[in-house]
């Protein structure tokens, strides 16, 4: 069983069948496998937060799950928000409050804040930063970040009600 | 970075899990949810020959109440404890305690099975079920057996799960009427590790505390109940003077390491802080009034 083995992916709403060693990451599996590298890997240990995604609507790290555990399952990426010619709102949001620079974070970012935002609209400032305690930004100083966030709830929030 | 070559199981019964567990001439380990174990694979400070995945046990991810206890299956994630009426409206200090572990990505997929197994010395849930004297149901091999939570946690990284055995569930015997608590953690930025967290439950009857427990993490190799205090306050009302001594006896009673995170000195001064307001916080949700 050290060999590789079939597992099946659903991404960004395509099914994946590939070959995987059991102790391929899933974000491995997503950047190499697939050449889907808008998940971008940083401290491979759960830190950083930059290789969140979406696993059955749930923000995981990428890192620290197998491509094997997520056999079977639905996963959205970055890829799946939106594109450079149609951002989604929440990417909308975080261009008009200048909240990236170097943007190596911002993958993450906009998955944790898609699970948050799927889950409540009406957050604090306080609860928008503990939301984002476990994506590092080494850049911005998350000002931007959280005034982006709370934009894109209030935007979210208004057209649920 | 990157994990070693390791075989992977998934089973569908307990039975076929320990089995495997129980072959000697490999060395399986339990993967839950993965948040404590993919850490150590990728740091390559774990390699085990075989990952038997337990994720596949419907019966493993139940949580509901019965005779007088809440079960928590060990698969059961730690939003799903925080998220639980049933936790929320017998263990509110369980809801809590909760909200102090890492951030959304890592409680949407560890589970209290993986936490309580991996046993850091700094986690919250090990302390929590040591605080809410928890039994431990363990299937193995051999027949299944309780474990109480004082002696789940031999040091720091270790628990008396033997080999051929495996964590199924942990019962939460229900706390009296009257009853209050307390929850406080400092960690250097939310979602860390704490530096020290102290916790409380008492009851109280006509004002006197008539049951309290107090425990502590992140001070030692194991989380610890502070025994020589709970003596103290039991059968008390709880007043400043008595506040004070009960913490100085908190504070004199650990022996925390120094590290990069914090001294000695200052883990121990966080308990005494911490101390009082829990208790102070607990006295007063069980309807004390603090004098």
């Amino acid at each position: 069983m050290t060999g590789k083995v079939s597992i099946n992916i659903c991404v960004n709403g395509t099914n994946f069948e590939r070959m995987v060693e059991p102790r391929r990451l899933l974000s491995d599996f997503l950047r190499e496998d697939l050449g889907l590298t808008g998940t971008h890997v940083g401290c491979e240990h759960g830190v950083c937060g930059a290789c969140t995604i979406l696993l059955d609507g749930d923000s995981i790290r990428s890192c620290l799950c197998l491509a094997i555990q997520a056999d079977n399952c639905k996963i959205t990426t970055v890829e799946g928000l939106g594109d450079i010619e149609a951002l989604n709102p929440l990417q909308q949001k975080f261009r008009e409050h200048h909240a990236l620079q170097c943007g190596f974070c911002t993958s993450g970012m906009l998955m944790t804040v898609t699970d948050m935002l799927s889950k409540n609209t009406s957050l604090t400032d306080d609860e928008i930063r503990e939301g984002l305690s476990g994506n590092l930004c080494r850049c911005t100083g998350y000002q931007h970040i959280v005034d982006a966030v709370r934009d894109a709830a209030k935007q979210v929030g208004d057209v649920s009600s | 970075m990157k994990p070693p070559i390791f075989d992977y199981v998934k089973v569908s019964t307990v039975e076929d899990a320990t089995a495997i567990l129980a072959d000697s001439s490999k060395e399986a380990v339990v993967i839950a949810g993965g948040q404590s174990l993919l850490p150590m694979l990728n740091f390559r400070l774990a390699a085990p020959d075989i990952l038997v995945d337990i994720s596949g046990i419907d019966v493993l991810k139940l949580l509901e109440e019965r005779e007088g206890a809440v079960t928590i299956g060990a698969m059961a994630r730690h939003v799903d404890l925080g998220s639980s009426p049933i936790i929320a409206r017998h263990f509110p200090v369980l809801t809590e305690a909760v909200t102090h572990i890492a951030h959304l990505a890592i409680r949407n997929r560890g589970t209290i099975g993986g936490s309580l197994c991996h046993a850091d010395p700094a986690a919250e849930l090990p302390m929590m079920v040591l605080l809410l004297d928890a039994e431990l149901m363990i299937a193995g091999v051999k027949g299944p057996r309780t474990i109480a939570a004082k002696d789940f946690f031999c040091s720091a990284l270790e628990t008396d799960i033997q080999e051929g055995e495996m964590l199924v569930s942990i019962n939460l015997p229900l706390l009296p009427p009257n009853s209050g608590w307390g929850f406080e953690e400092v960690s250097r930025k939310s979602g860390d590790f704490a530096l020290a967290a102290v916790c409380t439950v008492l009851t109280l009857n006509d004002g006197m505390i008539s049951e309290i427990r107090i425990a502590v993490t992140g001070v030692d190799d194991t989380p610890r109940r502070m025994d020589r205090a709970e003596a103290m306050l039991c059968g008390k009302t709880l007043d400043g003077d008595l506040l004070c001594e009960v913490c100085d006896m908190v504070q004199s009673d650990i022996n925390p390491d120094t590290d990069l995170q914090a001294s000695s000195d200052y883990r121990r001064h966080l308990v005494g802080v911490l101390t009082a307001r829990v208790l102070k916080d607990a006295f007063a949700r069980a309807g004390g009034t603090f004098v």
